[in-house]
């Protein structure tokens, strides 16, 4: 590769610092598979997985942007569009169905005044559909970043957007 | 009591502390493989115990070890499989989460069993504060010394690495799993060659589930044969049981293979039973991909014996009358529950998480998913039942790897058994579409 110019997306110090510490957990030669933590890294600091992002984590590893952005796009969690400030991601699951997932989760986008995949306004809240969270007997169940939130119910949800929504 | 191999501590306070977990008795089985015993003894008591894959699929843990090709000068791997995606499947989220040094030391104790210097455990992504805990754990284990080089001052070195998942069902399936952790698509790889011959990094590798890996301290501890003692017939030990739906008391519970379905289910110790002022109508056993049974057949074999929960007499009477015990999800079904709209549910999921390689799975399962939808949201057409069964029976067998399988199963043993509910949807649309409607016609409720 031969981009020079300096990137316009860059890890904090305390960042670079894992990425080598992360590197260094595969042998020699197989730094690729440090691609997926990487991104996850990415997306902590940005909130997405941004295609400067993408072109940034692909540098650190010596591969070409294409490569990082067909990886980035067979999985779920990376987000590759922009998002709000808090994405909510609702298990639509059948086990959490049977717990009254769907009409909890009618009331959430009702109280959002979004649908699936869409942003408020305000930019604070992105609602995702997501697949089965391995939470199965504590559902209904939504994941915001790394916290889950379990036995939900329209009460529970209101109170959590209150929540965060200060 | 009950034998509790993988939970007996599990509720001690502090028990994710390597303090604690030292207190209870943890990292002496470590102690015990790697001062007295080689690694050959090790997996000769895995095989005695006759220990089988808690992923799923069921494979002896101790003949899979055995198969492993051991070419000198080539690096030998143990991937942990805590990909834990399959609907309904909970119990090694809450096994790391609340135990994780229990994980660790089966790891080190299997890692030094089959001669790989370095480990990995593939956790899915969603699970990032798991990973958190068991980076934590891995640290303090290091810093006494049962990590790292030369363990226990025995020669033996050892590094453990958690890799994130990215969100992906697939990556569950072994060889999926091998191609994300090189930093790819999960997409399945073609069999042969297996993962035993050429796996991570085209070198020999062995992937175990957590359930299985975190048996081997016990195993170790206290002998295969008495391992082997516990459970019923070729199901020994215990199995962790993900209990979902529309029971009392929800969660992870430890079995001895062998408990009656029926005590499972409505036992105070474990499911508690249906919720109140609700009938039992089906059941699915060990996850999503496993066949649906009505409420009737999950309780009692066709010879009028009562269904145990082990690996055989769940899969009694084949896919007539039986299903499998899978990976543990236990999905209970009262009759509020449309079984349409559940089979819909599922096959969403599997169309979703098909990697799209082998066109049977691609399609089949985009087929079966519109399909099921017209049925359930009432423009279901009279051959569409034919036309599912069709396409299921085209998935099956036909594809690389085993989510077309998986897929196929769901809807087949739906339709086998609750053919009534999907003609009456197609039936009487406008009844079917109402808010809250469920058929309600002849079946067998418990
Ligand atoms: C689509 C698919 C998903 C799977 N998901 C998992 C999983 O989440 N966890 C798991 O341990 N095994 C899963 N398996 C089974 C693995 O391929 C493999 O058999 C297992 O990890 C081996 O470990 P075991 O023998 O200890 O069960 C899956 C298989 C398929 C086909
Ligand atoms: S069966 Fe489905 S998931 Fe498996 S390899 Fe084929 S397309 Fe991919
Ligand atoms: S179905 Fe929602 S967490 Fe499993």
């Amino acid at each position: 590769m031969t981009t020079e110019t300096k990137p316009t997306v860059q890890f904090t110090p305390e960042r670079l610092a894992k990425v080598q510490e992360i590197i260094a957990r595969y042998p020699e030669g197989k730094q690729k598979s440090a691609l997926l933590p990487l991104l996850h890294l990415l997306q902590e600091q940005e909130g997405w997985t941004s295609p400067e992002g993408m072109e940034y984590v692909g540098q650190l590893l010596g591969i070409e942007p294409i490569e990082v952005f067909e990886v980035a796009t067979f999985y779920t969690m990376y987000h590759i569009k922009p998002v709000g400030k808090h994405v909510i991601e609702y298990c639509r699951t059948g086990p959490c169905c049977l717990m009254g997932g769907e009409d909890v989760y009618a009331h959430l986008k009702k109280r959002l005044g979004i649908d699936t995949g869409q942003t408020t306004v305000d930019g604070q809240f992105t609602l995702k559909e997501v697949e089965c969270l391995a939470a199965c007997g504590m559902g209904p169940v939504f994941q915001v970043r790394e916290k889950y939130y379990m036995n939900l119910t329209n009460e529970r949800v209101d109170e959590i957007i209150d929540e965060l929504s200060k | 009591m009950a034998t509790k191999i993988l939970t007996e501590h599990i509720n001690v306070p502090g028990i994710e502390t390597f303090d604690v977990y030292r207190k209870q008795g943890g990292y002496t089985a470590v102690e015990k493989a790697v001062k007295t015993m080689t690694p050959e003894s090790i997996v000769e008591e895995v095989k005695k115990a006759g220990v089988r894959g808690r992923g799923g699929a069921g494979f002896p843990m101790g003949m899979k070890w055995s198969f492993l090709a051991k070419p000198e000068g080539i690096p030998r791997y143990l991937v942990c499989n805590a990909d834990e995606s399959e609907p309904g499947t909970f119990k090694d989220h809450y096994l790391m989460k609340n135990n994780p040094h229990l994980l660790i030391e089966g790891m080190i104790i299997s890692s030094f069993a089959l001669g790989a210097n370095t480990s990995y455990i593939y956790v899915r992504g969603e699970l990032m504060y798991v990973i958190t805990i068991l980076e934590k754990a891995i640290a303090e284990a290091k810093a006494q010394g049962f990590l790292g080089k030369n363990i226990l001052g025995s020669g033996y070195d050892l590094e453990l690495v958690v890799q994130p998942g990215g969100g992906a069902y697939i990556c569950g399936e072994e060889t999926a799993l091998l191609e994300s952790l090189e930093g790819k698509r999960g997409n399945p790889r073609n069999k042969p060659p297996f993962p035993a011959v050429k796996g991570l990094y085209q070198c020999p590798t062995v992937v175990n589930n957590v359930e299985s890996i975190a048996t081997t301290p016990w195993i170790i501890t206290n002998g295969g044969d008495a391992y082997a003692a516990v459970g019923i017939g070729r199901s020994t030990g215990t199995k962790l049981i993900s209990a979902s739906g529309h029971i009392n008391k929800p969660g992870v519970y430890e079995i001895e293979l062998g408990v009656p379905v029926e005590d499972f289910i409505y036992a105070d110790e474990w499911c508690g039973g249906i919720r109140p002022g609700h009938k039992f109508k089906a059941l699915v056993a060990g996850g999503s991909s496993v066949p649906i049974l009505p409420a009737n057949l999950a309780l009692t074999l066709a010879n009028g014996e009562k269904r145990l929960m082990s690996y055989e007499s769940l899969s009694e009477g084949g896919f007539q009358t039986g299903t499998m015990l899978g990976s543990g999800g236990f999905i209970v079904f009262d009759e509020t529950a449309c079984i349409v709209r559940n089979t819909w549910n599922f096959s969403r999921f599997y169309h979703h998480e098909s990697c799209g390689q082998c066109s049977p799975c691609r399609e089949g399962t985009g087929w079966m998913e519109k399909v099921l939808h017209r049925i359930e949201y009432g423009h279901g057409h009279q051959q569409d039942i034919d036309l599912l069964v069709d396409v299921a029976k085209k998935i099956e067998g036909n594809t690389i790897c085993p989510l077309g399988d998986a897929a196929a199963w769901p809807v087949a043993s739906a339709i086998r058994h609750f053919r009534n509910e999907f003609q009456w949807h197609i039936d009487r649309p406008t009844e079917a579409t109402q808010p809250g409607a469920v058929y309600r016609g002849e079946m067998e409720l418990v």
